[in-house]
């Protein structure tokens, strides 16, 4: 760490400011999503497209306006009492323990929230021109506006307990996005796969989370030999004796106090983190120096809950739903799996530093398994073809070098890449989608090139965005990237098993600059191959165009061939008019392609020459026309995304340039209380480091334009032709899905296959033994009903009524027969006498 | 010389005769007389008791006592004859098995 600019943390109680419009950010998109699901449907048919959108990008609009006066306040205060807290009302109280629905804002979340809010806002509005065709359009704006809601809940949750309801709630939200066009089974099933990796990384996290309290609550009540040292704790008996703490404020009084800091079981991020700080309550020391089995707890705690950052943040071992997550449409792809959803668990370490920061191990793995996923994935983009995978791979990359930041400690920088990422990437992202949507639902790069002419807004952006990745210092990626990999190489406290490596920190740093090589080759690899050449795509009918003719005037005079493909955007525009729903950018009251008109009236004459060729076209309707610029809801966020990936490069301006501590350095700077020595190092050594990076960038373009730009060179088809081993195995991504497959989805599969035998089998045949046991019991007790009981019930009737029968002859009616029988019973009367007697 | 048993045995002819003609006869007018000859009998026998066992008047009155329930008898029966008969349009008892089972 540079001495001009050594950062003293006051490590005191935070400071809060009560505000109660924190809750409005989070509750305006929901209010949309509420809006657009139980009422879009209908709205949609009756009023059209636009008052879906409208809502949804009003509510964004509005949470980002509040986000952004949010954010005056907290300039506004001094840089240690910028925390603004919002609490709703209580969720739970257990004994000692209060959860709260709060929301907070300190300078960390404050960048997050206007990121998720700016750049969603810009997203939502791109999403109107590029779903515009969309059926299902309020359902997808719904999706939309509740993952935002639900990213924020994650970011501004004031404890644990919220931010884990945004972390299920953002990949909800990833599931019914990936799986948007669900009738696609491979959609679908990609939308299955996001949601159950990130059940193995959620794990990981809420694992985590239990040893956390687990070991916190060691600290939190007092033993012998530890825990509170603080002379006004209250005896656990006297604790216990109120342990029926009803409200809030009954509990929040339970708690001894230490130097302004309340030590007691807590879920809420500020009063840990003044746990943690304030050396006083011991809970740091207690964290420290517990270990369980022989192992440390707060490098397990650590890891733990960057096992669910790795699920979230797609890293290694876990990345493999990121690049299927592609399948949702583009500004998902943007928004969630690129500038916000992804990030989270990069905001999720560096929001809890104080607690990695305990553990130099932790840090350790986090960091080099974020080098490792950065050059793993880097690898794999190379020999892409589908242009949104490339920037899916791209992603898990970018998203290792912040977690290298953060891994070594430099969490202002990894959260500063999550900040200039977040820019850069979905201006790829929504290139991309422009790019997609100009060739017709298009994405193999093989099929594009030669873009730049008929898009030229979406080239400029995607080629700024590509400066800015690859790590030139004309864009922001450069600086933070740098920033990232020169603290990684002056780190020396990193560990992997308990132990200092000091290596560690080097070692990380020459895999990430192997890395940023790969980076800038890929990322100009599929600028050159999508907006160089010739345009490769569509059918015959334009294959024929470059074989004949005008293809030769199209190479001398650019001007007479723009005309030429005007023509061909005019047969196009022709062709669609035959089937207008099929193209959206009608519902926007604009021209489809900004030459349409110019192509009517200049093409005339050359129509009607090329009668069959337009016939042709139009009968290939959208799929064989020219690539077309998109309309200007979509380029204007382009720009608006290229110019934030130029001005935030001011936020991270190196201390070596200016002698001041960047912007957002002293930004975040409350923020992070955890502490991290770096390596002392020369001015000289720094300025190399940053020539170094520049170079990595130069050698990546430069490779990428000698073997791709024009589509001209034969070197890549002889180089695959000379390692086709190598480039089967990278192309098919290592075979870690089908490595997957074998060693985890088959044997689970097999498993469940044998559980299922085994419930059908056993427990099935247990339980229809059982039940066969019973009916025969059941039976055995019928036929003994029914033989014994009835049958002495039946006999008692049937002898009543054969013994009614039999004497009912006897009542003949005629009087002398009942003198017969009185007679006859007064003489057995009178012979009875005798007997007797 | 004339003993109780004697009167006793007459006693017991008239109540058998009485008894016979009442099992026997189809005509609901004869039953009623073989009653009376069954009524009779026992007259007999208060009689005879009366003057051999007895003391005082008790036998006596008994038979009184006893014709005027046979006249009274005598005339209900009647009663009911006439009913059967002008319900059945006939005057055997045999007729009469309506309440038979």
């Amino acid at each position: 760490m540079e001495p001009t600019h050594a950062i003293e943390h006051v490590l005191g109680p935070q400071a809060v400011h009560a505000v109660s419009y924190l809750w409005l950010i989070p509750a305006l998109p929901l209010v949309g999503a509420a809006w657009n699901a139980i009422l879009g449907w209908k709205l949609q048919q009756v009023l059209g497209k636009k008052i879906v959108h409208r809502v949804a990008v009003t509510a964004m609009a509005l949470s980002f306006a509040v986000a952004v006066y949010a954010f005056v306040q907290l300039l506004g205060l001094p840089a240690h009492e910028r925390f603004l807290q919002d609490t709703l009302w209580n969720l739970l109280t257990a004994g000692r323990l209060t959860v709260d629905l709060a929301f907070a804002l300190d300078p960390l979340s404050m960048m997050m929230v206007l990121i998720i809010t700016g750049i969603g806002t810009l997203i939502h509005v791109f999403s109107i021109g590029y779903m515009a065709d969309e059926p299902a359009y309020w359902r997808f704006f719904s999706y939309l506006n509740l993952f935002v809601f639900a990213m924020l809940l994650l970011v501004m949750g004031d404890n644990f307990a919220v931010m884990f309801f945004g972390w299920e709630g953002v990949g909800l939200a990833s599931y019914l996005l990936i799986a948007f066009w669900y009738t696609d089974p491979e959609k679908a099933k990609a939308g299955m796969k996001a949601f159950v990796v990130n059940r193995f990384g959620d794990f990981g996290f809420i694992a985590g989370l239990f040893l956390l309290f687990w070991a916190l609550g060691g600290a939190w009540s007092p033993r012998e030999g530890g825990g509170l040292r603080s002379t006004d704790y209250r005896p656990a008996a006297e604790l216990n004796a109120l342990v029926g703490a009803t409200s809030a404020a009954d509990a929040a009084a339970l708690a001894p106090v230490v130097e302004g800091v309340k030590v007691g079981p807590t879920m809420n991020f500020r009063e840990l983190r003044d746990q943690v700080v304030v050396e006083a309550t011991g809970v740091k020391e207690h964290l420290a120096t517990t270990t369980v089995w022989g192992v440390s707890l707060a490098m397990l705690v650590g890891i733990l809950l960057f096992v669910g950052a790795m699920g979230k943040s797609a890293q290694l071992p876990l990345y493999v739903w990121l690049p299927d997550a592609m399948a949702g449409p583009t500004p998902v792809s943007a928004l969630i799996h690129a500038a916000t959803m992804v990030t989270a668990g990069v905001y999720m370490v560096a929001r809890l530093n104080f607690l990695f920061a305990l553990s130099a191990s932790a840090m350790g793995w986090v960091a080099l398994v974020g080098a490792l996923t950065a050059i793993f994935s880097a690898s794999i983009g190379f020999f892409q073809y589908d242009i949104k995978k490339v920037l899916a791979y791209s992603t898990v990359s970018q998203l290792g070098f912040m977690f290298i930041g953060v891994g070594v400690g430099a969490y202002w920088a990894g959260s500063y890449h999550l900040l200039t990422h977040a820019f850069f990437k979905a201006c790829l992202f929504l290139g991309s989608g422009s790019v997609i949507l100009g060739c017709h639902h298009e994405q193999d790069m093989r099929k594009m090139g030669g873009l730049a002419k008929h898009m030229p807004i979406t080239r400029w952006t995607y080629l700024a965005a590509c400066v800015a990745i690859a790590g030139f210092p004309l864009m922001n990626g450069f600086y933070s990237k740098d920033e990232i990999l020169f603290k990684a190489f002056t780190s020396r406290h990193l560990g992997l098993f308990g132990t200092p490596t000091p290596w560690l920190g080097p070692a990380i740093y020459f895999v990430g600059i192997a890395a940023a090589i790969g980076t800038s080759f890929y990322m100009f690899r599929s600028y050159y191959m999508t907006f160089t050449g010739e345009y490769r795509g569509g059918s015959g009918h334009h294959d024929e165009h470059n074989v004949d003719p005008h293809s030769a005037l199209a190479a001398r005079a650019s001007a007479h061939s723009h005309d030429v493909h005007a023509d061909d955007g005019a047969a196009h525009a022709f062709g669609l008019a035959g089937n207008a729903p099929s193209h959206g950018a009608h519902e926007l009251d604009e021209p489809p392609h900004a030459s349409a008109p110019h192509a009517h009236g200049a093409a005339a004459p050359a129509h009607a020459a090329h009668a069959p060729h337009d016939d042709h076209g139009a009968s290939h309707g959208q799929h064989g026309g020219t690539p077309h610029e998109s309309p200007w809801t979509m380029t204007s966020v382009l720009v608006v995304l290229a110019a934030g990936s130029f001005l935030t490069l001011f936020l991270g301006i190196p201390t070596l340039w200016t002698h001041a501590a960047p912007l957002l350095e002293h930004w975040l700077e409350p923020a992070i209380p955890a502490e991290v020595a770096f390596e002392q190092a020369p001015h000289a050594l720094e300025w190399a480091f940053q020539g170094i990076g520049v170079l990595a960038a130069a050698i990546g373009l430069l490779a990428a334009r000698a073997l791709y730009k024009d589509g001209r060179s034969e070197v890549p088809a002889r180089l695959k032709a000379r390692f086709e081993g190598i480039w089967t195995v990278v192309y098919n991504k290592y075979y870690v899905d089908e490595i997957y497959d074998a060693l985890v989805v088959r044997p689970s599969t097999a498993f469940a296959r044998l559980a299922s035998r085994f419930d059908g089998g056993v427990i099935d045949g247990a339980v229809n033994f059982a039940g066969a046991i019973g009916r025969f019991l059941g039976r055995f007790d019928a036929w003994i009903d029914s033989t014994f009981v009835d049958g002495a019930v039946n006999l008692v009737a049937s002898l009543t009524s054969a013994a009614g029968g039999g004497l009912r002859r006897l009542q003949t009616g005629r009087v002398q027969t009942y003198l017969y029988g009185a007679l006859g019973g007064a003489l057995a009367v009178v012979l009875l006498n005798f007997l007797i007697s | 010389m004339i003993s109780l048993p004697h009167f006793l045995v007459v006693g017991a002819l008239l109540f058998t005769f009485g008894l016979v003609t009442v099992a026997t006869r189809r005509n609901a007018v004869g039953v009623l007389m073989g009653v009376e000859l069954i009524l009779n009998g026992a007259n007999v026998n208060f009689l005879a008791f009366d003057r051999y066992v007895g003391d005082g008047l008790t036998g006596q009155v008994f038979s009184l006592f006893v014709i005027v329930l046979a006249a009274a008898e005598a005339a209900v029966g009647l009663a009911i004859v006439l009913a059967i008969f002008q319900t059945f349009r006939t005057i055997d008892v045999r007729a009469a098995d309506l309440m038979r089972e």
